[in-house]
């Protein structure tokens, strides 16, 4: 177990070069020279722009230039924005868990329906609820999430009046940060009304970032059990007149899970990718929305480092599903 | 193939030839109506890009203020004219989602052309060489997708700047690496046959093993991914346009459509509405197509 361990924690290092890499070299792309961006339309004394180019080091060869950058990320150090002048990773940090609150009730959400939806389409196969079931997770898979937001405002918020278009809360009320997930924080204030309002706020953020893993979890549910059902210690089962809630429940389910869990693993990435187009619409205060006004106000900085960050959150993410996945199913340990 | 054949019932006809491939893959493929229905859709919007010039009532970017965020023709105030409604700056919906499919399509197959060519190549050359070549590339195909892949999309644009051209590159290398993998797993299991061997034998040259021996041979889940990648790369791009990093205004391109019109969407149903249901039948006509294909095409899920 601990060699299984050791080989996949030592996979990741390549790749954190990688991306590391890549957020170095992609900002060099950047038309024009990084320290007259700084300064901006006001230019710059031409003495000085060489001192500054000592300064940050622009003068090294690029190879160095990459190590000087590399020990500066592994020190946590990933720049300052250029508007507000704080540390990349500090925003980074405080805006997070805004972006984790909205992820972790998208997946909830899609796993509350898709687990079930899947399991009854299999169990009740080529049924109207199994063809409903894949209709429904076709048309999700293939949702424009940023239009289907737009749908969900007009129905819910413009039609019924029933939920806010944008935000995490009511700007009546002030919570004070304790853990950054709103949901615990109002629970821990005296403002009960508060709560309700966070929950009211994060209602159509959750449906729209869910939708595309409600469909995956849906459809890969469904053919998992399919293929579980067909076996043989299922008919087994049968035979000995085990009731169909306990086969299901008890026999089919277990083994279908598996290839659940990698998906659910998988779904990661694409929900920070629909975190970005999420918390645009709602302008829900993430990550995401922050890495898109960064793209907007030139901000180099928070692009290259907020990029960085929510890459390596993915690749860790990965790594430990992969580490769970070789927990549960011994089979994958001994592969490698 | 063969085996199939032969144990086939000998009812029908026991001298009986095997069908032509096409018809037989028609049979496979015909025999999903999702499939069919995601062709008969794909065929349509085809048509509708080729005569958007003949079809489209109006000027695709014709402003005209005095008929402003006018309703579709069902509705109060709405006219015939304007099947659709218009937009704020008045120009009508209809004729922009029709022109905007020219783009849609357009931004698919460049695509998705530029990453089977480039992906391809690099997957043919990983499983041909092996050794230090393959890590690299694999390796490199692995980073592209560890990254969500709009997250690289947009980090790449903010980059080379906004616009239909970059965004359409963008999105040919986040979805690159599934042609690298489908090419290098097809050359590694098509090298060890012997149709191989003998045609290294008898003197064909690495090149030419690669793209007259072993490519034709792995074209198959090449179109699969072919199909379902266009899908990817039409939703992808849109919401690039969307979030004002794609194609820009005045383009008739559907995202760019929805990022204009989503200060509107209070005010005026159809102008959010209609550009979205275009996206969504297009990338799910392609889901349809790209599904279908697997089945006819893939001979391990036939049954």
């Amino acid at each position: 177990m601990l060699r299984f361990i050791l080989t996949r924690v030592s996979l990741i290092i390549p790749t954190f070069l990688g991306i590391t890499l890549l957020a170095f070299f992609l900002i060099r792309l950047v038309p024009g020279d990084p320290i007259e961006t700084l300064a901006g339309e006001r230019g710059i004394d031409p003495a000085r722009l060489e001192e500054l180019r000592k300064v940050y080091g622009f003068d090294q060869p690029i190879l160095v230039q990459y190590g000087i950058y590399l020990s500066r990320v592994l020190q946590g150090d990933l720049g300052k924005s250029m508007i507000t002048q704080e540390p990349v990773l500090s925003e980074f940090s405080a805006l997070f868990p805004a972006t984790i609150e909205l992820a972790t009730c998208a997946i909830l959400f899609a796993l509350l329906l898709g687990l079930p939806a899947g399991i009854i389409a299999a169990i009740k196969r080529n049924s109207i609820f199994d063809h409903g079931v894949m209709g429904i997770s076709l048309a999700g898979y293939s949702m424009p999430i940023f239009w289907w937001g737009l749908i969900l405002i007009l129905l819910f918020s413009v039609q019924f009046d029933l939920t806010p278009v944008s935000g995490r809360i009511d700007v009546l009320y002030y919570i004070e940060p304790i853990t950054g997930f709103l949901l615990i924080d109002t629970l821990l204030s005296d403002e009960p009304e508060a709560f309700w309002s966070a929950v009211r706020h994060l209602i159509l953020p959750t449906i729209v970032l869910g939708t595309v893993p409600l469909a995956v979890i849906a459809r890969m549910t469904r053919s998992a059990m399919l293929e579980v059902l067909g076996e043989d210690y299922i008919r087994t089962a049968k035979a000995k007149g085990l009731s169909r809630f306990r086969i299901v429940a008890l026999h089919a389910l277990r083994n279908a899970l598996i290839p659940v869990v990698t998906v659910i693993g998988l779904q990661i990435g694409v929900l920070f990718t629909g975190a970005i187009l999420t918390e645009t619409i709602f302008s829900w205060p993430g990550v995401g929305k922050w890495l898109i006004d960064a793209i907007f106000r030139r901000d180099y900085p928070v692009l290259q480092g907020g990029a960085l960050l929510l890459g390596v959150v993915v690749m860790s993410v990965n790594l430990l599903v992969d580490l769970a996945y070789g927990l549960i199913n011994p089979r994958i340990r001994h592969t490698r | 193939m063969t085996t199939e054949t032969m144990e086939a019932p000998a009812v029908a006809a026991p001298t009986a030839t095997p069908p032509h491939p096409l018809r037989e893959f028609w049979g496979y493929f015909s025999a999903n109506h999702g499939a069919v229905a995601g062709l008969v859709i794909i065929v349509a919007v085809v048509l509708i890009a080729l005569l958007a010039d003949v079809i489209a009532p109006h000027d695709p970017n014709l402003t005209n203020t005095t008929i402003a965020l006018k309703p579709p023709f069902w509705q109060e105030g709405g006219s015939i004219a304007y099947p659709l409604g218009t937009d704020p700056i008045g120009r009508d919906i209809l004729s922009r989602l029709i022109y905007g499919a020219q783009l849609s399509l357009l931004i698919g197959i460049v695509v998705v052309a530029i990453s089977i060519a480039i992906g391809t190549v690099l997957g043919l050359v990983a499983g041909f060489f092996r050794g230090l070549t393959e890590i690299f590339i694999m390796r490199l195909m692995d980073i592209i997708l560890t990254l969500p892949s709009l997250l690289l999309a947009i980090v790449i644009v903010a980059v080379l700047g906004p616009g239909l051209m970059n965004a359409m590159l963008a999105v040919a290398l986040v979805i690159l690496p599934h042609y690298v993998r489908l090419a290098r797993a097809a050359v590694i299991t098509e090298t060890s046959k012997d149709y191989v061997t003998a045609a290294r034998v008898s003197g064909a040259g690495t090149t030419r093993l690669m793209f007259k021996e072993v490519l034709p041979n792995c074209t198959a889940p090449l179109i699969v991914q072919a199909s379902l990648g266009i899908s990817t790369a039409i939703l992808d791009a849109a919401a690039l346009g969307f979030l004002g990093l794609g194609a820009q205004p005045p383009s008739p391109e559907w995202g760019t459509m929805l990022a204009d019109a989503r200060e509107f969407v209070l005010r005026a149903w159809w102008v959010v509405t209609f550009p979205g249901l275009a996206i969504l039948i297009t990338v799910l006509a392609f889901n349809l197509l790209g599904d279908g294909l697997r089945d006819a095409l893939d001979p391990k899920l036939k049954r």
